[in-house]
Protein backbone atom coordinates (compact mmCIF):
# COMPACT_ATOMS: atom_id res chain seq x y z
CA UNK A 1 0.00 0.00 0.00
CA UNK A 2 1.27 3.53 -0.86
CA UNK A 3 0.66 6.30 1.94
CA UNK A 4 1.38 9.67 1.65
CA UNK A 5 2.58 12.33 4.46
CA UNK A 6 2.27 15.84 5.04
CA UNK A 7 4.66 16.82 7.21
CA UNK A 8 5.51 20.02 9.27
CA UNK A 9 8.44 20.74 10.49
CA UNK A 10 8.76 24.52 12.76
CA UNK A 11 10.85 26.11 15.09
CA UNK A 12 10.80 24.90 18.72
CA UNK A 13 8.19 27.49 20.62
CA UNK A 14 10.87 27.94 22.94
CA UNK A 15 13.53 29.22 20.46
CA UNK A 16 13.39 32.86 18.82
CA UNK A 17 12.56 32.43 14.90
CA UNK A 18 14.51 35.39 13.35
CA UNK A 19 12.92 34.52 10.55
CA UNK A 20 9.13 34.59 11.68
CA UNK A 21 10.00 37.64 13.96
CA UNK A 22 11.12 39.45 11.08
CA UNK A 23 7.95 38.75 8.54
CA UNK A 24 6.20 39.85 11.99
CA UNK A 25 7.43 43.63 11.88
CA UNK A 26 6.76 43.54 8.59
CA UNK A 27 3.05 42.75 8.74
CA UNK A 28 2.72 46.42 10.18
CA UNK A 29 4.65 47.85 7.04
CA UNK A 30 1.98 46.27 4.58
CA UNK A 31 -1.28 47.39 7.19
CA UNK A 32 -1.83 44.42 9.19
CA UNK A 33 -0.48 45.56 12.71
CA UNK A 34 -3.09 43.01 14.25
CA UNK A 35 -1.10 40.06 12.92
CA UNK A 36 1.91 39.32 15.08
CA UNK A 37 3.35 35.87 16.22
CA UNK A 38 4.30 34.60 12.73
CA UNK A 39 6.70 31.66 12.86
CA UNK A 40 7.84 29.72 9.65
CA UNK A 41 8.69 26.32 9.18
CA UNK A 42 8.99 23.34 6.45
CA UNK A 43 6.36 21.61 4.71
CA UNK A 44 7.14 18.50 3.37
CA UNK A 45 5.14 15.85 1.53
CA UNK A 46 6.32 12.43 0.68
CA UNK A 47 5.04 8.71 -0.76
CA UNK A 48 6.04 5.73 1.76
CA UNK A 49 5.39 2.12 0.49
CA UNK A 50 4.38 0.08 3.56
CA UNK A 51 1.91 -3.26 4.77
CA UNK A 52 -0.07 -1.42 6.97
CA UNK A 53 -0.86 2.99 8.50
CA UNK A 54 1.12 1.83 11.17
CA UNK A 55 4.20 0.68 9.43
CA UNK A 56 3.95 3.51 7.20
CA UNK A 57 3.88 6.04 10.04
CA UNK A 58 7.13 4.43 11.94
CA UNK A 59 8.59 4.64 8.55
CA UNK A 60 7.88 8.65 8.31
CA UNK A 61 8.55 8.51 11.93
CA UNK A 62 12.19 7.61 11.39
CA UNK A 63 12.77 9.63 8.51
CA UNK A 64 11.45 12.69 10.43
CA UNK A 65 14.14 11.87 13.42
CA UNK A 66 16.81 10.86 11.55
CA UNK A 67 16.92 13.39 9.10
CA UNK A 68 14.11 15.65 7.76
CA UNK A 69 14.19 17.33 11.48
CA UNK A 70 17.16 18.82 13.41
CA UNK A 71 15.45 18.03 17.12
CA UNK A 72 17.38 20.41 19.12
CA UNK A 73 16.06 23.04 17.33
CA UNK A 74 12.96 22.04 15.66
CA UNK A 75 9.96 19.82 16.10
CA UNK A 76 7.75 17.72 13.62
CA UNK A 77 4.32 16.99 13.31
CA UNK A 78 2.72 14.83 10.22
CA UNK A 79 -0.76 13.26 9.43
CA UNK A 80 -0.58 10.23 7.22
CA UNK A 81 -3.43 9.01 4.41
CA UNK A 82 -3.59 6.11 2.06
CA UNK A 83 -3.54 6.83 -1.55
CA UNK B 1 50.97 13.94 9.74
CA UNK B 2 48.79 12.83 7.13
CA UNK B 3 46.17 14.77 6.65
CA UNK B 4 42.53 14.19 4.74
CA UNK B 5 40.54 16.58 2.98
CA UNK B 6 36.90 15.61 2.72
CA UNK B 7 35.36 17.05 -0.92
CA UNK B 8 32.02 17.42 -0.64
CA UNK B 9 29.48 18.31 -3.86
CA UNK B 10 29.52 22.09 -2.87
CA UNK B 11 32.66 22.22 -0.93
CA UNK B 12 34.48 25.38 -1.89
CA UNK B 13 36.97 25.67 1.19
CA UNK B 14 38.62 22.26 0.43
CA UNK B 15 42.00 23.77 -1.97
CA UNK B 16 42.57 26.89 0.89
CA UNK B 17 42.93 24.25 3.42
CA UNK B 18 44.82 21.74 1.00
CA UNK B 19 47.16 24.87 0.46
CA UNK B 20 47.31 25.93 4.02
CA UNK B 21 48.26 22.38 5.26
CA UNK B 22 50.70 21.31 2.58
CA UNK B 23 52.17 24.45 1.16
CA UNK B 24 52.21 26.95 4.34
CA UNK B 25 52.27 23.56 7.09
CA UNK B 26 54.48 21.31 5.08
CA UNK B 27 52.03 18.46 5.65
CA UNK B 28 50.81 15.35 3.46
CA UNK B 29 47.29 15.73 2.24
CA UNK B 30 45.17 13.79 0.30
CA UNK B 31 41.49 14.38 -0.95
CA UNK B 32 38.99 12.32 0.20
CA UNK B 33 35.87 12.44 -1.75
CA UNK B 34 32.34 12.02 -0.65
CA UNK B 35 31.81 9.00 -2.47
CA UNK B 36 34.93 7.01 -0.91
CA UNK B 37 35.00 4.76 1.99
CA UNK B 38 38.56 4.55 2.58
CA UNK B 39 40.23 6.91 4.71
CA UNK B 40 43.41 6.26 2.91
CA UNK B 41 45.64 5.96 6.43
CA UNK B 42 45.09 9.34 7.16
CA UNK B 43 45.67 10.76 10.98
CA UNK B 44 43.39 13.85 10.78
CA UNK B 45 40.67 14.09 8.63
CA UNK B 46 39.41 18.03 7.49
CA UNK B 47 35.86 18.81 6.77
CA UNK B 48 35.80 21.93 5.07
CA UNK B 49 33.81 25.17 4.22
CA UNK B 50 31.69 25.38 1.56
CA UNK B 51 27.75 24.24 0.79
CA UNK B 52 27.88 20.62 0.39
CA UNK B 53 25.18 19.41 -0.96
CA UNK B 54 23.37 22.98 -2.01
CA UNK B 55 22.61 23.33 1.82
CA UNK B 56 19.61 21.70 1.02
CA UNK B 57 16.75 20.49 3.95
CA UNK B 58 19.40 22.15 7.15
CA UNK B 59 23.16 23.12 6.26
CA UNK B 60 25.07 19.40 6.75
CA UNK B 61 21.92 17.45 7.27
CA UNK B 62 22.65 15.21 3.80
CA UNK B 63 26.56 15.63 4.18
CA UNK B 64 26.10 13.67 7.36
CA UNK B 65 25.02 10.42 5.77
CA UNK B 66 27.23 10.41 2.41
CA UNK B 67 29.64 7.48 2.20
CA UNK B 68 32.69 8.58 3.94
CA UNK B 69 30.77 10.47 6.67
CA UNK B 70 30.08 6.99 8.18
CA UNK B 71 33.33 5.82 7.76
CA UNK B 72 34.85 9.54 9.44
CA UNK B 73 32.00 8.59 12.06
CA UNK B 74 33.96 5.57 13.14
CA UNK B 75 37.22 7.05 12.87
CA UNK B 76 36.65 9.65 15.48
CA UNK B 77 35.02 7.40 17.54
CA UNK B 78 37.70 5.11 17.90
CA UNK B 79 39.52 8.53 18.57
CA UNK B 80 40.84 9.84 15.11
CA UNK B 81 41.44 13.88 15.06
CA UNK B 82 39.00 15.69 13.11
CA UNK B 83 38.46 19.20 12.64
CA UNK B 84 35.31 20.83 10.74
CA UNK B 85 35.28 24.23 9.74
CA UNK B 86 32.14 26.24 8.90
CA UNK B 87 30.09 24.09 6.66
CA UNK B 88 32.02 21.03 8.02
CA UNK B 89 31.20 22.42 11.76
CA UNK B 90 27.82 21.98 10.59
CA UNK B 91 27.89 18.82 9.23
CA UNK B 92 30.16 17.57 12.42
CA UNK B 93 26.86 17.88 14.56
CA UNK B 94 24.51 17.01 11.79
CA UNK B 95 26.35 13.67 12.27
CA UNK B 96 26.10 14.19 16.32
CA UNK B 97 30.15 13.96 16.85
CA UNK B 98 29.57 17.96 18.02
CA UNK B 99 27.06 18.62 20.77
CA UNK B 100 24.73 21.32 19.54
CA UNK B 101 23.52 22.90 16.39
CA UNK B 102 24.35 25.93 14.09
CA UNK B 103 20.60 27.87 13.16
CA UNK B 104 20.33 30.87 10.89
CA UNK B 105 21.91 34.27 11.46
CA UNK B 106 20.07 36.30 13.88
CA UNK B 107 20.56 38.74 11.37
CA UNK B 108 18.69 36.52 8.99
CA UNK B 109 21.93 38.03 6.16
CA UNK B 110 24.83 35.91 5.17
CA UNK B 111 28.23 37.58 7.30
CA UNK B 112 31.30 37.94 5.69
CA UNK B 113 33.67 39.88 7.43
CA UNK B 114 36.74 39.83 9.79
CA UNK B 115 35.92 38.58 13.73
CA UNK B 116 37.56 38.44 16.31
CA UNK B 117 38.30 35.18 18.40
CA UNK B 118 39.42 35.10 22.65
CA UNK B 119 40.25 31.33 22.88
CA UNK B 120 38.14 29.91 25.59
CA UNK B 121 40.95 27.55 27.17
CA UNK B 122 44.26 25.49 26.52
CA UNK B 123 42.75 22.28 26.99
CA UNK B 124 42.99 21.10 23.38
CA UNK B 125 45.27 20.44 20.94
CA UNK B 126 44.08 22.82 18.86
CA UNK B 127 44.39 25.79 21.34
CA UNK B 128 47.25 24.75 23.46
CA UNK B 129 49.57 27.05 22.46
CA UNK B 130 46.95 30.30 21.95
CA UNK B 131 47.31 32.87 24.02
CA UNK B 132 43.69 32.96 26.16
CA UNK B 133 44.40 36.85 26.85
CA UNK B 134 44.49 38.02 23.34
CA UNK B 135 42.15 38.28 20.48
CA UNK B 136 43.29 36.61 16.84
CA UNK B 137 41.76 38.08 13.58
CA UNK B 138 39.68 35.35 11.80
CA UNK B 139 37.38 35.61 9.05
CA UNK B 140 33.50 34.18 9.06
CA UNK B 141 31.50 33.65 6.32
CA UNK B 142 28.35 32.11 6.53
CA UNK B 143 24.71 32.51 7.01
CA UNK B 144 23.85 29.59 9.59
CA UNK B 145 26.41 29.89 12.09
CA UNK B 146 24.42 30.91 15.34
CA UNK B 147 25.56 28.20 17.51
CA UNK B 148 23.11 26.85 20.13
CA UNK B 149 22.87 23.91 22.90
CA UNK B 150 21.05 23.95 26.05
CA UNK B 151 21.76 24.78 29.31
CA UNK B 152 22.60 21.40 30.73
CA UNK B 153 25.11 21.07 27.07
CA UNK B 154 26.40 24.51 27.61
CA UNK B 155 27.53 23.82 31.47
CA UNK B 156 28.81 20.28 30.22
CA UNK B 157 30.94 22.51 27.84
CA UNK B 158 32.31 24.98 29.96
CA UNK B 159 32.77 21.99 32.94
CA UNK B 160 34.92 20.46 30.48
CA UNK B 161 36.73 22.95 28.96
CA UNK B 162 35.57 21.89 25.22
CA UNK B 163 34.74 25.20 24.06
CA UNK B 164 37.40 26.59 21.55
CA UNK B 165 36.89 30.20 21.29
CA UNK B 166 34.52 32.89 21.99
CA UNK B 167 33.91 35.97 19.32
CA UNK B 168 35.33 38.63 20.86
CA UNK B 169 36.25 42.69 20.41
CA UNK B 170 39.94 43.48 19.36
CA UNK B 171 40.57 43.50 23.16
CA UNK B 172 40.01 39.75 23.56
CA UNK B 173 36.31 40.98 25.47
CA UNK B 174 33.53 38.32 25.01
CA UNK B 175 30.23 41.46 24.64
CA UNK B 176 27.21 40.91 23.13
CA UNK B 177 28.40 43.88 20.38
CA UNK B 178 30.99 41.97 19.34
CA UNK B 179 28.53 38.85 18.65
CA UNK B 180 28.07 38.61 15.03
CA UNK B 181 25.64 36.04 14.99
CA UNK B 182 23.86 35.70 18.08
CA UNK B 183 25.76 32.53 19.26
CA UNK B 184 24.68 31.32 22.70
CA UNK B 185 27.40 32.43 25.01
CA UNK B 186 29.38 33.94 22.07
CA UNK B 187 30.52 30.30 21.33
CA UNK B 188 32.55 30.13 18.03
CA UNK B 189 33.38 26.87 18.00
CA UNK B 190 33.48 23.33 20.35
CA UNK B 191 34.89 20.27 20.42
CA UNK B 192 33.93 16.66 21.54
CA UNK B 193 34.08 15.34 25.46
CA UNK B 194 37.22 13.14 24.02
CA UNK B 195 39.04 16.49 22.37
CA UNK B 196 39.50 14.92 19.25
CA UNK B 197 37.10 16.45 17.05
CA UNK B 198 36.89 20.26 16.54
CA UNK B 199 34.75 22.67 14.82
CA UNK B 200 34.76 26.11 14.40
CA UNK B 201 32.27 28.67 11.94
CA UNK B 202 35.63 31.01 11.37
CA UNK B 203 38.02 30.35 8.80
CA UNK B 204 41.81 29.78 10.44
CA UNK B 205 42.85 29.11 6.51
CA UNK B 206 41.85 31.92 5.11
CA UNK B 207 44.17 33.84 7.83
CA UNK B 208 47.32 31.32 7.15
CA UNK B 209 48.98 33.16 3.91
CA UNK B 210 51.63 36.20 4.64
CA UNK B 211 50.37 37.23 1.73
CA UNK B 212 46.68 37.78 2.66
CA UNK B 213 48.05 40.09 5.31
CA UNK B 214 46.69 38.21 8.54
CA UNK B 215 48.41 35.18 10.02
CA UNK B 216 46.49 34.79 12.76
CA UNK B 217 44.96 31.86 11.86
CA UNK B 218 48.14 30.20 11.02
CA UNK B 219 48.39 29.42 15.18
CA UNK B 220 46.16 27.28 15.49
CA UNK B 221 47.12 24.82 12.90
CA UNK B 222 51.22 25.40 15.01
CA UNK B 223 48.94 24.59 17.99
CA UNK B 224 47.03 21.22 16.59
CA UNK B 225 50.81 19.78 15.04
CA UNK B 226 52.52 20.68 17.81
CA UNK B 227 50.02 18.77 20.32
CA UNK B 228 48.43 15.80 18.71
CA UNK B 229 48.71 12.76 19.54
CA UNK B 230 49.44 10.03 16.99
CA UNK B 231 46.91 7.42 16.95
Amino acid sequence: MTFTAEIDIMPQKALLDPQGKAVSSSMTNIGLAEISGVRIGKHISLQVEAASEEAAKAKVEEACKKLLANQITESFEFVIAQN
Amino acid sequence: MKFGVVVFPGSNCDKDMIYVLKEILKQEVVELWHKDTDLQGVDFVVLPGGFSYGDYLRSGAIARFSPIMEKVVDFANQGGYVMGICNGFQVLCEAGLLPGTLKHNNSQTFICKNVWLKPASNDMALTANLDTNKAYQIPIAHGEGHYFADDATLAELKSNNQIIAYYSNSNAEVLDSANPNGSVNSIAGVCNAGKNVFGMMPHPERAADENLGNIDGRAFFESLLKNLVPA
